[in-house]
Order: C-alpha cells, then structure tokens, then sequence
C-alpha cells in the first residue's frame, strides 16, 4: 500500500471497530434477518482489511464469495425456515450465558498475552511491495499447491452433491391402491408407503 | 507508528471469542451457522497476518486463505441444507429442542 503510515493506522482502527461492532451485532441482536445483515457487514469491513495488507486478490474473494455467496445462501435458509417461534424459556439459562461469557473473555485474554509476549520474526517489508499478487498465488496454485488445489474441486463437488441430496424434498407420487399387473417390466421394488399399506 | 503484527492477531482473537460466544449461547440453528463463519473469518485474518508481516515475498498465507473460503463455502452449503432436513423432521430450528443424540 502506498499510504502514509498514519492513515494506514486509523483506517485499520476505523475498520476493526467496524468489524467487531458488527460482529456483536449477529450474535446479540434478537431478529435474525438484522444478524444476516449485519454478517454482510463483517465480511465487508474485513475484506477492507485485507486490502490494507497487501492483499488485493483475497479481498475480492472475500467479497465475491462471502458477501455474494454464502450471505445470500443464508438469507435463502432464513426464508425457507420462516418461523417466528417463541422459544421456551430455560430454568438457568444465565448460568450458561456467564460462563460462557467468561470463558469467551478468558481466552481472548490468554491469546493477547500470548500474541504481546511472542517475540514473531518479522520479516524486513520489501521496498517495492508485490505488485501482481494474483500472479504469484497462480504461481502457487499450479506448482506446490496443485494437490490441495485440485482437491479442493473435488471438495466442492461432493459439496454441492451433497447439498443437493440434503435439502431434496422427497416426493412420493399418489400411486394407484390395486395390484400393479406383473409384467416382464415390473420392477421388483416398491416404494415403502405401498409395503405398508398392504399389512 | 506503523501498522503491526500485534494489531492483526489481536482483532483475530477478539472476533474468535465473539464467535465462540455466538456459537456456543445462541438457540437459532442458522445463528450458529453464521457464528461458525465467524470463526472462519477470524482464522483467515490470522493468516493474512501472517502472510503479510512474516512472508511478505511468498505470500503463502494468501493461498491458505483462499483455501479456507474455499472450505467455508461447502461448509456453509452442506450446513443449511442439514438445518433444511432437520426444520422438516422437527418443525422447529431450536437448538436446544434437538436433541435426537441424546443417550
């Protein structure tokens, strides 16, 4: 990036607020369509993140993939399982609340001390920064990435087949109740409503 | 003042732990959904970190990266599809009422 370093400094604060303002969002707010929202927003605020590392490709497939992919698929779900129901209220449900709560809070404290008292080997930035990133992760892709790589399709493969499979509603056609004729034809299986019907 | 590795990994944390939060106290089966891509997106901050601060000429934590949103894809196709089953088996998206494991 070429920004001068302080305004490299305030748009990571600006954006970090952004992103864990939202983030509380989705899991406080009590109607799930703002949380699917407002998960919009943290794809985006990171994705600008992303963009102040050096990172330009990633950022426009966090964009593409998240923001236009999965915030849609899951704004479909939340249409599909439109239901407003009330949920039954649970004897010591705060209990459970506060110790996650703390739980949460304590592992955010674990990991801060570990990331402050870790001496990390930064490596000197190159004077010129990469200038074609998209370049160099193909580069990877295709020499010592190419196993997970292809992996990877196969991955989305399988999946998508699965997806499919999952969601299907199974339709079990009104067949007629009398005997079907047994011809050379018939299949020897039936479908399990018939089986039933017979007993 | 420069922009640091500190600042990165300490944003990661922070959103990890909301997103535990999330995954662990919410009864919506698709907040749990959204929770688990939290997760996902604050590992992926890590790694552009990483990639940036410690390997700034390999950028290898960039292909990582997009590995993960590869992964995070399928994860949340296959994940709505199975809350899809379960809502028609049990009318209702109540994580607590999901209790078919239960021994």
């Amino acid at each position: 990036m070429n920004l001068a370093e302080g305004v490299q400094v305030v748009s990571f604060g600006v954006l970090s607020l952004m992103v864990l303002g939202t983030a509380l969002g989705v899991v406080l707010l009590s109607n799930i369509v703002y949380s699917a929202f407002l998960l919009g927003g943290v794809f985006i605020s990171i994705s600008g993140i992303y963009i102040l590392l050096n990172a330009d490709f990633v950022a426009a497939a966090q964009i593409l993939v998240y923001v236009g992919a999965v915030n849609v698929l899951i704004l479909f779900a939340i249409m599909l399982v439109n239901k407003n129901e009330d949920f039954s209220e649970l004897p010591r449900r705060w209990i459970r609340k506060a110790a996650t709560g703390l739980v949460c809070v304590g592992l955010f404290a674990l990991l801060s001390t570990m990331v402050l008292i870790t001496p990390w080997a930064i490596a000197p930035q190159p004077e010129i920064p990469l200038a074609n990133t998209i370049v160099t992760i193909g580069k990877h892709l295709f020499s010592d990435f190419l196993l997970p790589f292809e992996i990877a399709s196969v991955l989305l493969l399988m999946a998508m087949v699965g997806a499919i499979i999952l969601a299907r509603r199974d339709f079990i056609p009104e067949l007629p109740v009398e005997e079907p004729i047994a011809t050379a034809l018939t299949l020897p299986e039936r479908p399990r409503e018939l089986i039933k019907s017979e007993k | 003042m420069h922009l640091q590795l500190e600042y990165c990994l300490i944003l990661a944390a922070a959103l990890f732990c909301i997103g535990i939060y999330g995954l662990i106290t919410s009864r919506n089966a698709v907040r749990v959904l959204m929770s688990i891509e939290l997760l996902l997106n604050a590992v992926n901050l890590n790694l552009m970190g990483f990639s940036n601060f410690l390997d700034p000429v390999g950028i290898k934590g960039q292909v990582f990266a997009v590995f993960v949103i590869t992964v995070a894809a399928a994860e949340a196709a296959v994940g709505l599809a199975i809350i899809l089953a379960i809502y028609r088996n049990r009318d209702t998206i109540d994580m607590e009422q999901f209790n078919l494991l239960k021994w």
